[in-house]
């Protein structure tokens, strides 16, 4: 294959290669459409199943259970045994009217042009800094993510006895990673009455031994150049201190949707994903989304980024963006025949 | 003060880590400014930074803009280093490869009590030797910002505050004071020193350094500096914080102006300002605290910011936060610099450098270097000296990533790559830290904050600083 990025043109192309991004691939060439690019900034492809290393992955694509890594490896084999061009390690910087992209690549600044472009891209979770909490700003503070990414691909880990901060599905995947990794998470924070994630949470911070806090808030981390200590705020108003070396915030997800924001796409600032119509199209009908970047209006009000009532969104399992992907793609697939309504 | 314990040491060379013409102490921007100066003028100097690395104090966290002066205390020495240092700046910034952004500021109105202001504001600058400012009217300014709040009154123009980047700019003088000879000692906090009628002999935490001239630029640490060394300091650190909140870098193309407020007899007060990277931030609070090294935000605070910006811009609303964080100044209980020179033991102190510090550091650079020819030094200028050249981080000029050969991005946010993080830790000036690291690449401070490429950049970093990412290998 002679440079796949520079000056050329493409049927499709879609920019992550994680489980919506492949599967809308798989759907396209399944329907008869050769010319489509995955790009994926990163330097393997899979997306965020490759550092999920627990179940379950798989049910609804493979029938089994798997874990995140070999998801992902069944994924990225799939997409190879149907010669779909994968370009890696290739950032998109731009996206511009009438499907113009602009990437960047180690070979160098390219451009790219296609029919229809699908924005595949995830989503991530919070940090620290955008919920606005107060103190230090040490080392070992990190997401689940970074934790997962650091333990599952690096074999290293941020800290020992961390807190963690959140009670969403996300956050189980935190503890069970925590207890692979050798760490002892010190306490589990839940500034609500209840945990978000009911069952099995409650049992699981029990059988690993970590005490989950109900209706208790952080209020101030503590700590240069390492996290020593974090102040929480208990409902009755007491603030107490609780000795750790990290504090992992887990969840409250955000759509990455960065390349959107920036472009002549609309976002819309609930939920801070592209607008879509209902075949999943953009506000500029070449572009379409898929997968976690959408995240679909709960009805409820505008988040408001610090504002510790605001719900977390949810985050769909790997199989729904599979299934989202392969769904937006006949979607492209009956648009590139001319059967979509303008 | 404290019976210096090395007396009658001088002969000995055992524990001399370092000699030179001048000993410059502290690393924050004044202190590398001094060192490229005064290495330019011929002397041999040595930079001692109790830190792991520069900008580990008050230099840390501002709002970057390159000021005119024009609301400088007339006759002032800060307003004459405000001056001098802004044009050294516009001469030397391109050779070093340090970005500016011609930005331009408005001293925004916002009720009848600020407008009042103005005629002295105008007149204040006029006598600062700033010709330019001018008086917008409300229909103007919304020409020149149509995202501002509709209720703007008006507003005074200053046409030449630009903004630049804060770290790589002092990163840039002392490199060029390394790379024609200068030396640099990191981890050596100076905890006495004697002066033997000739030359100082400086006690460190790493040994002796033995100077004839020493510029104490301490910051945060001046007047500790002047106690423990000199046995007495006419002035006292009083350290206020400036909490800041940075806005992704969609808000960029909302706002093209820095928007002063209409300053109060205290601080600038709180600014509304792009960034050379590309973001929007918002701040300084103005924060009087007794912590030299507590730079803590809090969310009321940084709240209250939050709402500030969103007053002064509503769309902001929409934008999500990147980041927050916090500088401390090195006021003192008064408002001037506390310039100082003690002729008989060869000592200047420039204490209390505040908000204007980053403009000003070339100014008080050459007032230094004046300071040391009416003392009758001798030194010979650099004929043809080493310009080095910095990485570009400003998002108006390339970047790394522009150009092929890279071997991956590892920060995906400010798309950083890996060639120019390994870069970041070789060279006349490796970080010393990672929070060194992060200043001069921008590494994991973008919006994710690292969710995505802490992993690699632990990796890329392990083993390199006395404090890493990651606390070690996982026990299993």
């Amino acid at each position: 294959m002679s440079d796949p990025l520079n000056g050329n043109n493409y049927d499709v192309v879609i920019i992550g290669a994680g489980p919506a991004g492949l599967s809308a691939a798989l759907t396209l060439k399944k329907s008869g459409i050769e010319s489509v690019l995955v790009v994926d900034r990163d330097s393997e492809a899979g997306g965020a199943p490759r550092h999920c290393g627990h179940p379950p992955f798989g049910i609804r694509e493979y029938k089994r259970i798997m874990t995140g890594p070999s998801f992902a490896k069944r994924l990225v084999q799939s997409a190879r045994d149907n010669s779909i061009k994968i370009a890696l390690k290739t950032t998109v910087t731009m996206l511009q009217p009438a499907g113009n992209i602009t990437v960047s690549s180690p070979e160098g600044m390219g451009k790219i042009t296609a029919k229809r472009v699908l924005i595949a891209t995830g989503i991530r979770e919070t940090p620290r800094s955008s919920r606005l909490v107060s103190g230090d700003r040490p080392l070992g503070i990190c997401t689940t993510g970074t934790l997962q990414s650091m333990y599952y691909l690096k074999k290293l880990i941020p800290f020992r006895y961390p807190v963690i901060v959140g009670t969403e599905i996300v956050s189980f995947s935190a503890l069970s990673t925590c207890k692979k990794a050798g760490i002892k998470p010190v306490a589990m924070l839940e500034e609500n009455q209840r945990p978000t994630l009911r069952w099995p949470l409650y049992y699981a911070a029990q059988a690993f031994g970590v005490p989950l806090l109900l209706q208790t808030q952080i209020v101030k981390i503590i700590g240069d150049p390492r996290v020593r200590a974090v102040y929480v705020a208990e409902n009755k108003g007491n603030i107490r201190e609780i000795a750790c070396d990290g504090v992992l915030f887990s969840g409250q997800f955000t759509p990455e949707s960065t390349l959107a924001r920036m472009s002549h796409l609309d976002l819309d600032y609930a939920t801070n994903s592209p607008i879509v119509d209902q075949f999943g199209r953009c506000t500029d009908p070449t572009y379409y989304a898929a997968g976690n970047v959408l995240q679909h209006a709960t009805g409820k009000k505008a988040p408001i980024y610090y504002n510790p009532s605001n719900l977390p969104q949810p985050v769909d399992v790997a199989g729904k963006c599979w299934d989202e992907g392969q769904i937006t793609a006949q979607w492209i697939v009956q648009d590139l025949a001319g059967n979509l309504p303008q | 003060m404290d019976t210096p314990k090395h007396q009658n040491n001088f002969s000995s060379t055992t524990q001399i880590i370092a000699r030179a013409d001048v000993a410059i102490i502290g690393g924050g921007v004044v202190g590398c400014a001094v060192a490229r100066k005064l290495t330019l003028e011929g002397a041999s100097i040595v930079l001692i930074e109790k830190g792991t690395d520069i900008l580990s104090g008050a230099s840390k966290g501002n709002s970057a803009i390159l000021h005119t002066g024009f609301d400088a205390p007339i006759g002032s020495l800060e307003w004459e280093c405000v001056q001098n240092g802004y044009n050294e700046y516009l001469q030397i910034n391109k050779s070093l490869n340090l970005p500016l952004q011609k930005t331009g500021a408005l001293i925004a109105a916002w009720s009848e009590e600020q407008e009042a202001k103005f005629s002295d504001i105008l007149k204040k600058g006029k006598d600062n030797n700033v010709h330019d400012l001018q008086l917008l009217s409300r229909k103007e300014i919304l020409e020149l910002e149509p995202n501002l709040g509709k209720n703007i009154r008006s507003a005074i123009v200053v046409p030449r505050e630009f903004i630049i980047d804060p770290w790589s700019t002092p990163l840039a003088y002392l490199q060029q004071a390394l790379e024609n000879g200068g030396k640099a000692l990191f981890n050596a906090e100076v905890t006495d020193g004697e002066f033997d009628g000739m030359s100082w002999l400086l006690n460190t935490q790493r040994g002796h350094v033995k100077a004839t001239h020493v510029i104490n630029c301490a910051g945060l640490y001046g007047d500790i500096v002047n106690s423990k060394v000199l046995g007495n300091c006419d002035f006292t650190i009083k350290p206020r914080k400036g909490q800041f909140v940075l806005f992704d870098k969609a808000a960029r193309k909302l706002l093209s102006s820095v928007i002063l407020p209409v300053p109060t007899a205290r601080t600038k007060g709180i600014v509304l300002f792009p960034t050379i990277f590309g973001n929007v931030a918002v701040g300084p609070t103005a924060e009087d605290q007794d912590g030299r090294d507590d730079a803590s935000v809090d969310k009321e605070n940084l709240q209250a910011l939050h709402n500030q910006a969103l007053e002064k811009i509503p769309a902001l609303a929409n934008i999500p936060i990147t980041a927050t964080f916090a500088g401390i100044r090195p006021a003192t209980e008064k408002s001037e610099y506390q310039v100082s020179q003690d002729p008989d033991r060869n000592w200047i102190t420039l204490g209390g450098i505040r908000s204007t510090g980053l403009t000003s550091s070339l100014g008080l650079a050459q007032h230094v270097h004046q300071l040391l020819l009416q003392r009758g030094t001798e030194f010979k200028p650099l004929v043809s000296p080493i310009v080095p050249s910095v990485p570009n981080l400003a998002e108006n000029q390339p970047r790394d990533y522009e150009t092929s050969g890279y071997g991956e991005i590892v920060c995906h946010c400010e798309m950083v790559t890996d060639r120019e993080i390994n870069a970041a830790m070789k060279g006349s000036m490796p970080a010393g830290s990672i929070a060194g690291l992060k200043r001069r690449t921008r590494a994991t401070m973008g919006r994710c904050q690292g969710f995505y490429c802490s992993a690699r950049l632990a990796e890329l970093t392990k083993g390199k600083f006395e404090d890493s990412i990651d606390v070690g290998k996982a026990d299993v």
